[in-house]
Formats: structure tokens, sequence, C-alpha cells
């Protein structure tokens, strides 16, 4: 069964990591929803957040292949109840006649505005990526000029953190 | 004390122990050679073509279980390597491979012999780095030894700037211990061994991962132990004897049927450093399903990976076993009795041998007791495996994972120069055309080489695929070569001699063997000789061809 999975790992942060991860996807024909990497509070260390598509045995082989890297230092799974966000910006084709509908929509979701001009207004919106996608689809019929997001970034609940995790290589 | 680059990558491998690299010199790595030269204390084997160089890494990897050391240029050096570092990776063989690349302010201009090999060999090596700061290259050095000879081994590449050879760092000497694999506790084990303690049919399968985790003694302990019958991989030959009772043969596309056999009638496989590969399982969903699996491995991602296994031990397969055997209770099985019965009923049932299995036999009756056997890829390396009798582990060189054809000779070439010891090639026509140039290596380092050249005139496995899926259609397969082996190799000044009846075998193969030099002996073979038994691709082990049937 198809499923949305996402991972998080804490890489080298050296140039030539996010080559070394992508390509592994690529070979072993993983498919990637998103990805985003960021600085971390080390700075001798990046995040990466995964969201993949496929089943349990693909979720398995793609972490584990991951921790093989000598770059991968730890890797987990993010468990549905982590606090998951993503950021969107989109630019809508708007006028006078259609504006304060966007706005509406835009209240409704919280988003906000960020740039407007006599044809067009720049939304943003933060949240679960399926609360964006419910954005886009509201908005899909003013006509979206454009829109960016960042891909999902997480972070697990309470006090543990991917710290917590045990490097693979470590174990052997 | 402060020393060049170049310096300090020479004094880095001799803190790693290393006596022998081999390679080719180029304008990026003249710095390189230039402190190999004034240093004088690394052996440099220089071959005619980079590829061959990193073989007889891989090769002298394979025999001693040392890293081995490749070197080449940047641009076309670099690029050579690549099959010869795809070849490692595949089989998890410990090479370092260095090579040289242009200086930082030629870097990205698409200069003169600029590649980015770094990018090239991203996905076949275990890690790769590119070295632009000298400071970082002791280091890197010594990571890169460490890397790639613990865990899962594998060939690391480092690339090294020209400037980076030249430039001067700090060099502070580090003595280097060998990296130890960690103690698989019992508790790791406690399910496994109740599940083969449990069973009534255990077969031991062990793989290459046996031999890279030096655990041929505790895979003998622990068959007479539970008095289970073992099955080997191509990999994993040499691990257990094969003259041992409990030895039945090969299994995969081309085992013994006994080994097939026994892989059917198993209700617990105990694999131990195998990772099921598809010329091992052929069919991975019906291959182990309803039986017991223990697989220990030291590569996480291997456990689940091709079969479902029901208990994945994560570990050195040495500590895992060494673990294991005391919580294992002996016994004596009527399985291994009824396995006994079959290897000896498989082997009273064979045909008298054609004239290319025939050679291979007299060959391992009269080759020194203390020979390496090396192969190239197709049907001579399948009958290699199936009628050699290896007896030790890290005896047989093979190009199991990637089947480079072309491996051999310069694999036989680094078995050699590792162990100075008696070195047998089986190749084929095919094959030794492909790297026969390093021929002059092995003449040059007059290393005591007999190639058994099986020159069936034909690319013969590709062939045997044609006549069982494609009709008979020899597409580029009939390759009907003029060339003269015997003159060939004297012409490179090697010995040449020919088998073309049963008759001479004895004297040509005694002659060669009793040779210290390169001998090339044309085994003129017949093109219709087939590897038997064939599991085809795909196919459960129930549909063994023992005879040659086309459908």
């Amino acid at each position: 069964m198809m499923n949305r999975y996402t991972i998080s790992a804490l890489v080298s942060n050296k140039s030539g990591v996010l080559v070394r991860v992508a390509a592994l996807f690529a070979r072993r024909g993983y498919n990637i929803e998103s990805l985003s990497v960021c600085k971390t509070e080390d700075e001798e260390l990046s995040r990466m957040t995964i969201v993949l598509n496929g089943d349990e045995y693909i979720l398995g082989q793609m972490m584990k292949q991951m921790d093989k890297l000598i770059d991968v230092k730890k890797i987990m799974r993010v468990e549905e109840d982590a606090v998951s966000r993503e950021l969107l910006l989109i630019k809508i084709r708007t006028d006078a006649s259609t504006r304060s509908q966007v706005l509406e929509i835009s209240q409704i979701f919280r988003a906000k505005v960020v740039d407007a001009s006599p044809e067009a207004t720049i939304l943003e919106l933060t949240g679960k990526p399926m609360k964006l996608d419910g954005f886009v689809t509201m908005l899909m019929p003013y006509g979206v000029m454009e829109l960016a997001r960042t891909g999902v970034t997480s972070i697990s609940r309470g006090k543990t953190t991917i710290k917590d995790e045990t490097d693979y290589k470590e174990r052997i | 004390m402060k020393l060049m680059g170049a310096e300090i990558l020479v004094e880095c491998l001799k803190e790693q122990g290393v006596t022998t690299i081999f390679g080719y010199p180029g304008g990026t790595v003249l710095d390189i050679y230039d402190a190999l030269y004034r240093d004088g204390t690394i052996e440099h084997v220089i071959t005619s073509h980079e590829q061959g160089a990193a073989h007889a890494a891989d090769g002298w990897a394979r025999v001693t279980g040392k890293t081995g050391v490749v070197l080449a240029t940047s641009g076309p050096g670099a690029t050579n390597l690549v099959t010869g570092i795809a070849t490692a990776y595949m089989d998890s063989v410990p090479v370092v491979a260095i090579t040289g690349n242009v200086g930082a302010s030629m870097l990205g201009r698409d200069s003169f012999q600029e590649i980015d090999i770094f990018g090239i060999t991203l996905p076949i090596t275990k890690h790769n780095y590119i070295v632009k700061d000298v400071n970082d290259l002791a280091g890197i050095v010594r990571e890169a030894f460490r890397i790639a000879g613990s865990g899962r081994k594998g060939p690391v590449l480092i690339d090294i700037l020209k400037n980076v050879q030249s430039e001067r760092a700090e060099y502070v000497p580090q003595k280097i211990a060998p990296p130890h694999a960690k103690v698989v506790p019992a508790r790791d084990l406690k399910d496994a061994a109740q599940a083969i303690a449990a069973a009534q049919r255990p077969l031991i399968m062990v793989g290459g991962g046996a031999i890279a985790a030096e655990a041929s003694a505790q895979v003998r302990a622990l068959a007479e132990r539970i008095d289970a019958p073992v099955v080997s991989t191509l990999m994993g030959l040499g691990a257990f004897p094969a003259s041992h009772p409990l030895f039945m043969g090969m299994m995969g596309m081309h085992g013994t049927a006994t080994a097939a056999k026994l892989c059917l009638e198993s209700d617990c496989l105990l694999a131990v450093g195998t990772r099921f590969s598809d010329r091992v399982a052929l069919n991975r969903d019906k291959f182990a399903a309803g039986k017991t699996v223990v697989q220990i491995d030291i590569d996480n991602a291997e456990l689940d990976k091709n079969v479902t296994v029901t208990h994945p031990v994560l570990g050195d397969v040495k500590e895992a076993l060494t673990t294991l055997i005391p919580l294992l209770p002996a016994a004596k099985r009527t399985f291994s009795a009824h396995a006994k019965e079959l290897k000896q009923a498989e082997r009273a049932a064979q045909k008298p041998p054609e004239l290319g299995h025939r050679i291979l036999i007299e060959a391992a009756k009269l080759a020194p007791e203390d020979a390496i056997v090396v192969t190239d890829v197709g049907q001579h390396q399948m009958w290699t495996a199936q009628y050699y009798p290896f007896e030790r582990p890290r005896t047989f060189c093979t190009s199991g994972g990637l089947g480079t054809m072309g491996y051999g000779l310069g694999a036989a070439i680094g078995a050699a120069k590792a162990t100075g010891k008696h070195v047998i090639l089986v190749t084929g026509d095919g094959c030794f055309n492909m790297n026969l140039n390093e021929l002059s290596t092995a003449v040059t380092q007059e290393l005591p080489i007999t190639i058994l050249l099986m020159n069936n005139h034909a690319l013969g496995m590709v062939r045997q695929w044609q006549k069982l899926f494609y009709g008979h259609r020899f597409s580029q397969t009939d390759v009907k070569k003029r060339t003269d082996y015997v003159k060939f190799a004297e012409s490179f000044g090697a010995k040449g001699l020919r088998i073309d009846r049963e008759s001479v075998i004895d004297g040509v193969l005694k002659e060669a063997f009793a040779t210290p030099a390169p001998v090339v002996v044309d085994c003129q073979i017949g093109s219709d000789e087939n590897v038997l038994p064939m599991i085809k691709p795909g196919q459960t082990y129930d549909t063994i061809m023992t005879e040659w049937e086309e459908k």
C-alpha cells in the first residue's frame, strides 16, 4: 500500500551531502515528494526532512540505505503526531472584483498578504501540508499565477530529539 | 613537521602499512609520484591500463584481507578506474583509490584532463572525497582507510587537487590501530538460537561476508556443532572446506542439484554473510517462503532486503557466530546424513567431463597446494566454482556481483604480487581479450601466473543463453578470432602452451605449474560445452535443469 512517510536526518554540513542523498534516492528508485535542508544549532550538522511515497518496505530500505552513508549521523522516522510544517508562497491573479473574495479565503486559513498590486496578490501560509493543499484548492478558481512551497520540516514532540537515535555505524 | 601534500599522502600510506600500490602516472599526480620516488619504501607496480591497476588492488585485497591501493591521474586515468572500483564495490572489497585532479584555479573550467571523478564514483564507492585543503589531507586518508576496511568493506576514492599535493601543512605521525568489530551481545541472538535449535532440517548458507569477517573457523564449528549441511554462494567459496563431509557445494543459478534440493527441503536457513542476490535466491518471493530464516550480516540494509527474514542479526559474522555457537545444543541430525547421500548420488551420476571440465579437474590435482585461483566471468567462471575444490578462504578471486569480464588478469597480478604464490587464472577468450594488455605487466613483474584460457571461440555464457532463450540466434557471440595465443604469449615474453586434446593435459599443466613466470595455456575447447546445472533467472529451485534441455 502506498503511503506518505516523513524522515528526519542529521547530516554533515558539507558540500556534496545533498547530492549523495539525492543520488541514493535516484539509484534505488525511491519516489521523493519533498526534501528540505537547513542549518541547525550545531554548525557541523544540517537537518534534512524528506517526505516519500511508498510502503513500509521502501521506508525501511530507504532509512537503512541512508544510514549507511558516512555523512548521515542520525536518522529517524517522523511519527504522525510530530509537529510538521510547510511554508507556501502563492501568487493569485486578482483585480478589484475578486480581491475581497481572495482575502476572505485567506482569513479562513489565516494566511498573510505579503504583496499586493493591481493585478496580483501574494499570500503566505504556514501549516501542515494538507492545510496548504486545501488552501491552494480554494484559490485555484481565481487563477494561480505561480506558487512555491518549502517542503515539510518536522520536529518530534516532548523532550526526545533526533539526537537520541543511535547511529547504525556505531553498532557494528 | 611541515611536509608537502604529496609527502603527507606517502607518510599516511606508510602509517597504514601499505607496502605496494598499483597505478599509472600522469600530469596531476606528478607530485605524488615524485614523493614516492624520493621516499623509495613503497613499491609501485605500473600496469598497462588503469583498469588493470584497479583490479590488481582488488585482487591484492581479496587474498590478503588488507586494503588495496590504486593510484591514477585525473581525467581518463580516473575514469579508467571506474569499472575496477565498481567491481570492488559490488563484492565489498576494501580498496582505496587515489586520483589527482587539476589545481583549484583550474577546477570547474573544463581544463585539460579535468573530470568530476567525485561525482562519477559517488554511487560506486562506500565513501569518497575531494581534497581541496592540504590541512585536511592526513585526516581524510586515515578516515578513508578506516571506512574501506571496517563494517561492510568497500572502495573509497580520494581525489586530490594538484595544488594540494605541493602545498605544505603540518604532519603529525599517527599509529593506526586496526579496526575492531563490535561484540554481538547474546540477547541479539537468543531468538535465533532457539529457532535454530528447534529446526529439524537446518541448512547453513555461507557467503562472502564470512570470508570478509575471517570467520571460517566459526562457520566450521557451527556446522559441526549442529550437524548442519553447508552450501556456499559463489562469493563464499573457500570459507568452508570443499573436502568437508558437510559441504554440499555451491548454491544458486549454477549450484549443485544437492544444494538446490537441500534448500527446498530445509526448514531453517542460516544465512551467514550473504545477501540473497538474484543469482542465489533467483525467485526472491518463493526462495525462503515459509522457512525460518536467520540472516547474520554486518550491513543493516541487507537484512530483509531481498528475502523476508524471520531472525535478522546485525553484526560482524565472526563476532555473531562466536556468541551464537555456545547458545546452540550440539546435535546429530538425519538431515545431514540425507544430504551426504544426495551428494554421493549426484557425484555418482555425473557424466564424463568434457574437455574444459577435465582441464579444471586435472589442474586442481596438479596445482601447488597453496595456489590461488582467479577467474574472469562466464562459463569458465562457473566451471571453476563447480569443479575446483576450495579448501581455504582467500584462495579464490572472482567478480561475483558486477560480473566484470576482464577482471581476471589484473586481479591475478595483485594476488600474485601480494602472496608470491602460484596463481591460476581461469579465463575465456572473450574475457582475456578485454585486458590482455596486462600480460606485459605480469611478465615484467615475473609473476608465477598460469593462465588457463578456455578458448571456445565464442562468448560461451551469452551463447548458452541464446541457445536457451533466443532460438540459437548467435548474435555476435561466435567470435572466431584468429589470434594465435601461443604466439601472442611469446611476443609478450611469456610462455605459450596449448591443450587441444585430453592426452596432453597432464604434461602441459605440469610444465605450466613448474614455470615461475606467466604461462598462457590456450585450451581449445568446444563451443557447445554448457554450464549445468542451471536454474533459469527468476525461477524456483525445483525447476533446476541438470540435463541440457531446450523448449
